[in-house]
C-alpha cells in the first residue's frame, strides 16, 4: 500500500488558465510587452541598433534628436540610441546577476532557520538584525570601496548584502507552511527533513519569492545603474546606463539628450518589472483564485 | 506614552546588533586584499614608514586585541585620523553631519506633504480617473533612480529656468532651505512614491472599517472621524514605513549630495571611498549604522505610543 502526500502544490495543467488571467489584465500586457522587448535588445543589439555604439563621427558631434539620430548624438560623435541599446545588455544582465544569487542563497539559508529554528534562527535574527542596520547603498559602496570598482565586484558587494531580503521572507514562509498538515504527514511518513523541505514546504513558499524577485530586478538595475553613475559599477566605455547619464552630467545645458535619453531605457525597464510583478501578485494571491 | 521597561527592553536589544555591526565595520578593513598600511601609505613609503603606520593602526597587535581596541576606541568616540583631510574622524563627520540630517528630514516633510494630500485623494475615489492617474504617475517615479530624478530637475528648474541654485548648502536657514529644495526634492519624489502608495491602501482599509462607519452614524462630523479615527489608525502604517525606510533615505542623499555638491555625509562618504582613506570609510559606515537604529529605535516609541496594542508584546 503508498500513500500518497498530498501537497497543495499548484499543478501543471493549472498553468494555460493562469496564463490567461495574467494577459486578460492591461497591466501585465503592458509589463510583459516591455520586458521582452527589453530581453530581445539585451540578446540582439548588433541587429537592433542603428549604429555602431563605438564608432566617433566627428562631423556629428553633440546634435540633438533627429530623425537620423532618435536620442541624439554624444561628445564624440557616437549615437545615443545605440549606445542605450547595447546597454541593455550590461543593464539587464546586472538586474539577473545582482539577484540570482541572493535569491538562491537567501532561499536555502531562509528555508533552513524557517524549518529547524533554534539556535541558528536566532543567529540569523541578530545577523539580519545587523544588515539591515545599514542603509543599503552605503553597505554596497563600502563593499565595493574594499574590493574594488567593477562589475562582479558589484554582484559580490550586492549579494552579500540582499540575500538577507530573501532568506527572511523565505523564513517566514516556511514557518507558516510548517504548521500545515501536509508537513506533519510528510513527518509522520518518515520522510528526511530535505525531502519535506525542498520537495513539499518550499514549493508552495515560491510565489511570494517570485513576486519580490521581479520588484528586486527592477531594484537592481536602480542600483546598479546608480553604482554605474558614482563611478563603482560597470566601467566605461562599457555602455552601461548609468555610466552614459554621467557620461553627459557635463553637458546638461549644451547636449542634455546625452544624460537624459538613457534615464528613459531605466524607467521603462523599471516599470516593465513592476507591472509584472504586481500582477503576479495579484493573480498568486490565494483569495484571488 | 510607552512605559519605561518597553524602551529599556528595546534599547537593551540594540547591544548584539550593534556588537555585530562593529565586528562587520573591524573585518571590512582587514579583509582588504593586501596590507591596509600599503594602500594607506603614499606611493613612495619606505619600510620604515609602513611599520610606523602599522604600529599607528595597531595592526602589530593579534586580532582580537585589535577589536578590543576598536571598540574601546569608538566608544570613546576616538574614530582615527582621517588620511584624506589630516584630521579627526569624528570632528569632520560631526561637522558634516547636520547637513545631511537637515537634507533628510527636509526630503521627508516634502514626501509627506506630497504624499499625504495625494493619498487621501486617490484612497476617497478608488479607481476613479483620479487615482488611476495619481498612481500612475507615482508608479513612473518608484523606477526612477535618485540620480536621474536629480538631473533632470536640476536641468530643468536649476540651469534652464533658473529658479533654484544648482548646488552648495548656503548659509543661514533660508539659504539652506533655499539651496537644499532640489536636493531635497529628489529624494522627496521617490520617497513619496514609497508613502503614497502605503497610506493608499491603509487610507482605504481604515476608510472601510466598522468602527469608521459607527463614528460617522452616530453622527461624528466628518473633520473628527477623519481626524480621531481615519488618520490615526492610517498613519500607524505610514510611520512604520517611513521608519524603516530611513535606509533608503540615506541611500538617496548620498546620491543627491553628490549630484548637487552638498557638502555632507553622503558625498564625504564616495571622495573617501575614491581617496581609500579607510578610516574615514569606516567612521562613515558606523555613523550611517547608528543613525539608521536611532530612527528605528524612534519609529518603534512613535509606533507603541500610535497603537498601545503593540506595547504589550
Amino acid at each position: 500500500m503508498s500513500i500518497v502526500v498530498q501537497s497543495p502544490i499548484r499543478k501543471a495543467g493549472r498553468l494555460r488558465p493562469f496564463l490567461g488571467r495574467a494577459f486578460s489584465r492591461p497591466s501585465f500586457v503592458i509589463g510583459f510587452a516591455i520586458l521582452t522587448l527589453s530581453i530581445a535588445l539585451a540578446l540582439f543589439p548588433q541587429v537592433l541598433a542603428p549604429y555602431d555604439p563605438l564608432a566617433f563621427d566627428l562631423s556629428a558631434i553633440q546634435q540633438g534628436p533627429s530623425l537620423a539620430h532618435p536620442f541624439g548624438t554624444d561628445n564624440f560623435g557616437r549615437d545615443v540610441l545605440s549606445r542605450v541599446i547595447w546597454a541593455y545588455r550590461v543593464d539587464m544582465q546586472m538586474a539577473f546577476f545582482a539577484t540570482i544569487f541572493a535569491l538562491l542563497i537567501g532561499v536555502t539559508v531562509g528555508a533552513f532557520v524557517g524549518y529547524y529554528g533554534g539556535i541558528a534562527d536566532t543567529i540569523f535574527g541578530r545577523c539580519v538584525d545587523a544588515i539591515i542596520t545599514f542603509p543599503f547603498l552605503v553597505l554596497v559602496i563600502a563593499i565595493v570601496a574594499v574590493l574594488g570598482p567593477g562589475l562582479v565586484n558589484m554582484y559580490v558587494a550586492i549579494t552579500a548584502v540582499n540575500w538577507v531580503y530573501y532568506a527572511r521572507l523565505t523564513r517566514a514562509e516556511i514557518m507558516a507552511q510548517k504548521a500545515n498538515d501536509y508537513a506533519a504527514a510528510g513527518r509522520v511518513l518518515g520522510y528526511s527533513d530535505r525531502r519535506i523541505i525542498f520537495r513539499h514546504l518550499l514549493p508552495n513558499a515560491t510565489s511570494p519569492i517570485i513576486v519580490y524577485w521581479m520588484t528586486d530586478m527592477a531594484l537592481a538595475i536602480l542600483l546598479g545603474s546608480s553604482l554605474g553613475y558614482l563611478g563603482l559599477g560597470a566601467q566605461p566605455p562599457a555602455a552601461e546606463w548609468g555610466v552614459l547619464i554621467a557620461e553627459g552630467r557635463n553637458f546638461l545645458l549644451t547636449a542634455w539628450w546625452m544624460s537624459l535619453m538613457p534615464g528613459i531605457a531605466i524607467v521603462l525597464t523599471g516599470l516593465g518589472f513592476s507591472l509584472v510583478g504586481d500582477a503576479l501578485a495579484d493573480l498568486l494571491r490565494p483569495k484571488g483564485r | 506614552m510607552p512605559s519605561l521597561s518597553y524602551l529599556l527592553a528595546r534599547l537593551l536589544q540594540i547591544i548584539p546588533t550593534f556588537l555585530l555591526v562593529m565586528i562587520f565595520i573591524f573585518l571590512l578593513v582587514r579583509l582588504l586584499p593586501g596590507d591596509p598600511a600599503i594602500a594607506m601609505a603614499e606611493a613612495k613609503a619606505t619600510d620604515a614608514q609602513l611599520e610606523q603606520i602599522r604600529h599607528n593602526l595597531g595592526l602589530d597587535q593579534p586580532l582580537p586585541i585589535q577589536f578590543l581596541v576598536f571598540v574601546k576606541n569608538t566608544l570613546t568616540g576616538d574614530l582615527g585620523r582621517s588620511i584624506m583631510l589630516k584630521a579627526p574622524v569624528t570632528e569632520i563627520i560631526l561637522a558634516r553631519l547636520p547637513t545631511t540630517i537637515f537634507l533628510a528630514l527636509y526630503s521627508v516633510l516634502l514626501a509627506i506633504c506630497l504624499a499625504g494630500p495625494l493619498a487621501f485623494l486617490a484612497a476617497s475615489r478608488v479607481n476613479s480617473p483620479v487615482d488611476v492617474a495619481i498612481r500612475s504617475v507615482f508608479q513612473v517615479g518608484l523606477s526612477m533612480p535618485v540620480f536621474y530624478i536629480g538631473l533632470v530637475l536640476l536641468t530643468v528648474l536649476g540651469a534652464q529656468l533658473r529658479w533654484f541654485p544648482v548646488g552648495g548648502y548656503g548659509t543661514g536657514f533660508l539659504d539652506n532651505l533655499h539651496h537644499l529644495i532640489l536636493p531635497a526634492l529628489s529624494v522627496a519624489l521617490y520617497t513619496s512614491a514609497i508613502i503614497l502608495r502605503n497610506l493608499r491602501a491603509s487610507l482605504i482599509e481604515v476608510l472601510d472599517a466598522d468602527y469608521v462607519q459607527f463614528a460617522r452614524a452616530k453622527g461624528l462630523s466628518r473633520r473628527i472621524v477623519m481626524t480621531r479615527h481615519v488618520l490615526r489608525n492610517a498613519l500607524v502604517s505610514t510611520v512604520t514605513l517611513l521608519g524603516l525606510s530611513i535606509g533608503n533615505l540615506m541611500s538617496g542623499t548620498l546620491v543627491t549630495e553628490t549630484v548637487f555638491a552638498v557638502p555632507g555625509v553622503g558625498r564625504l562618504m564616495l571622495e573617501a571611498i575614491f581617496a581609500r582613506d579607510y578610516p574615514l570609510i569606516q567612521g562613515l559606515t558606523l555613523t550611517f549604522a547608528v543613525l539608521v537604529s536611532v530612527v528605528f529605535l524612534l519609529t518603534d516609541i512613535v509606533q507603541s505610543w500610535l497603537d498601545p496594542r503593540l506595547r504589550q508584546s
